[in-house]
């Protein structure tokens, strides 16, 4: 199989891309820093990945370099088979609520911008005959809560994006798949308090190749989190008004 | 603020911990950096009062890998285990392993571990070829044989005090399978370890020996001598080993004397005649990782691990004699003969024997390691930093003459000591 990786260089991502690499897999990233591109290829590599591991920079930030970074992918694979996005900014609600440029960028970035690279790798998929597009989005999108709001917001209309994709082109041969993280101890939620059920960015990865290989349109990691979900989603908007969580 | 704990769950420090994949940004202003915290006592945790560490496990990255020479260079936090995981069925391992595979490069070069194989290859500084390290000053230094020398050895068993170690290159070694072929044999006596040790070392690569301190009577210092090389040639299995995953259990049963003692008693009389066989390597280096959480089987209080070094053979029987005399029954207890010592100016390891006991904590637990100690002071003999936790700061001076040496060049790169530990406060005076 081969793969474009966008934000494997950190986190879940990271964990995703070593397993694929240790099954041999071709695989390409994109990122924003070329140092650090430079320096997960080679480990990549080492971890047995097939061939050389290429790399081209792309920022979420940036709509405009999407397509240019695509093509270089496909350069450099052939065709395209998988492209996974595991990238997205995140900050926390208070941090949101007081600073708009930083709202408005992580708004951007994680909505907008990347239902743009989503559509730019669409495209691609369905013109070399099909393919398996895997986003990973969030639980923090499956009910709206106090602390994570506006993050959760971005999450709630990227899956919503993936589900439509989901039903409008698995036909004609593009697989969705959409992973929906709960809390992970990743850098990104490092000094965040821990909640219960928390998981490790190595499981929630074999998770998320094992719904990959199979074009699982949707799944849960740690998988202990559908349940917990599904109680969150039940419960009351009276409770939810006066809920911490 | 998060409780921090080694390995033995004693002592417990509040602290601040930050991760991240960039391990230089978030040395930044720390007192100390840590690896996976399997160092059994204090070693990887800062001094009480809310300071703050960097943890180096997600900084996992091989930055370089040839396979024709077998040299790697990787990022501290890279553990044992995905090494292992990935190099193995390559037929390729480090060439140093400790007793459990859930630690990090750096924590490895931090306590200079050594293995089964110490009488033989030496600790893992022996194989390490270059560090990239962050110094206090805010440089980032290359430090090997060629470049910053002295640091380079102060840096090999020095507990990360003198400097945060960012990257390691080593060179991995080639073995012929990825199995173990092993032999086992019972000793009765105490007297004839050292010695049955030093002679199985001159044809094994890989020895160790596990003894029986809880038995009663003749039974007291039994032990099953377990000998080990990479296997070679024909019917090995076609597969490739894999580790064993350990059961979740919710909450383990506290470990109990009585249990031990049956434990020890199968184990010695499977192990009654001399016996070989064939083993997966995980099985072999690291058989507790096979026990999730075995640390919890010591209950609340936890546990501590006194390691020390005894320069003569025939020192071994006289300290048994006092953990005899004095009723210090450690539950699990581990003798292995040390090799020459290495380039580590504060390393662990030097020529003799040594021996691993594991102590539940009790109430008296302090005078049972002080008198240890006094002991191995008088033998001439040291203990090891990585699993300590009580020894007295008089009592460390004592055996080890050259930590003045090694604290002149960790002045001379850290004068204000801004990098240090709650180990380093009790044993060495640091400013807490």
């Amino acid at each position: 199989m081969n793969a474009v990786l966008l934000g494997a260089t950190r986190g879940m991502g990271r964990a995703l891309a070593r397993l694929m690499a240790a099954r041999k897999d071709r695989l390409f990233l994109l990122g924003r820093d070329a140092d650090e591109l430079q320096r997960s290829a080679h480990d990549l590599e080492a971890l047995g990945a097939a061939g050389e591991v290429g790399f081209a920079q792309c920022d979420l930030e940036r709509a405009d370099g999407f397509a240019a970074a695509l093509d270089r992918a496909q350069d450099a694979l052939g065709r395209l088979e998988t492209v996974v996005v595991t990238a997205a900014q995140f900050a926390s609600q208070e941090e949101l609520e007081n600073d708009a440029a930083l709202r408005d960028r992580l708004l951007t970035v994680n909505f907008t911008n990347t239902i743009h690279f989503c559509e730019e790798a669409r495209r691609r998929l369905l013109e070399g005959g099909g393919g398996t597009l895997c986003v990973f989005s969030s639980v923090a999108g499956d009910r709206a809560r106090k602390p994570v709001l506006l993050y959760g917001a971005t999450k709630a209309g990227l899956s919503h994006y993936l589900n439509g994709l989901d039903h409008k082109f698995r036909r004609s041969g593009l697989k969705t798949v959409l992973i929906k993280p709960g809390f992970v101890r990743t850098s990104m939620t490092a000094g965040l308090p821990e909640p219960p059920f928390t998981g490790e960015p190595g499981q929630v990865a074999r998770i998320a190749l094992r719904a990959l290989d199979r074009g699982k349109p949707v799944t849960y990691a740690p998988k202990i989190w559908r349940w917990v979900m599904f109680c969150v989603r039940l419960l009351p908007r009276a409770v939810m008004r006066r809920a911490k969580f | 603020m998060k409780r921090l704990s080694g390995w033995g769950r004693y002592p417990q420090i509040e602290a601040h911990e930050r991760r991240s994949e960039d391990l230089a940004r978030i040395c930044e202003g720390v007192v100390l950096t840590r690896g996976l915290g399997r160092s059994y006592g204090d070693a990887s945790l800062p001094p009480a009062g809310g300071h703050t560490v960097a943890a180096s496990p997600l900084a996992d990255r091989i930055l370089e890998y040839s396979p024709a020479s077998g040299v790697l260079r990787a990022e501290a936090g890279l553990s044992l285990e995905a090494l292992n995981r990935s190099f193995l069925p390559r037929g390729c391992v480090v060439p140093v392993s400790p007793g459990t595979q859930h630690v990090t490069l750096g924590g490895m070069v931090a306590a200079d571990v050594h293995g089964k194989n110490h009488h033989v290859d030496g600790c893992f500084g022996e194989h390490v070829r270059r560090l990239v390290m962050l110094m206090p000053d805010g440089r980032i230094l290359e430090v090997s044989e060629n470049h910053e020398r002295e640091l380079f050895h102060a840096t090999l068993g020095g507990m990360g005090l003198t400097g945060h170690i960012l990257e390691v290159e080593f060179r991995m070694k080639p073995v012929p399978s990825p199995w173990i072929r092993t032999e086992t044999e019972p000793i009765a006596d105490l007297e004839a370890l050292a010695p049955r040790l030093s002679k199985a070392g001159e044809t094994w690569p890989y020895t160790v020996a596990w003894v029986d301190c809880l038995g009663r009577g003749a039974s007291y210092g039994r032990s099953v001598l377990i000998k080990g090389r990479w296997a070679d040639g024909g019917d090995l299995p076609g597969r490739t080993p894999q580790p064993t995953i350990p059961r979740r259990r919710p909450r383990p049963l506290r470990l109990r004397a009585w249990f031990v003692r049956l434990f020890n008693a199968l184990h010695h009389w499977r192990h009654k005649a001399r016996r070989s066989a064939l083993e997966s390597p995980y099985e072999f280096f690291y058989p507790l990782d096979g026990v999730r959480n075995w640390n919890r089987f010591y209950g609340k209080r936890g546990f501590t691990q006194y390691q020390c070094v005894l320069p003569e053979e025939t020192a071994l029987p006289r300290f048994f004699e006092l953990l005899r005399r004095e009723r210090i029954r450690p539950f699990l207890c581990v003798v292995k003969d040390c090799g020459a010592q290495g380039r580590g100016m504060l390393s662990f390891p030097r020529p003799g024997v040594t021996v691993a006991l594991d102590l539940p904590m009790h109430g008296t637990i302090q005078r049972e390691v002080d008198l240890m100690n006094e002991r191995v002071i008088e033998e001439g003999g040291r203990i090891y930093l990585a699993k300590d936790a009580l020894t007295r700061a008089e009592h460390f001076r004592a055996m080890e003459p050259r930590l003045d040496a090694w604290s002149r060049v960790r002045l001379k790169w850290d004068p204000e000591r801004t990098l240090r530990s709650a180990q380093s406060v009790r044993l060495l005076g640091d400013p807490a």
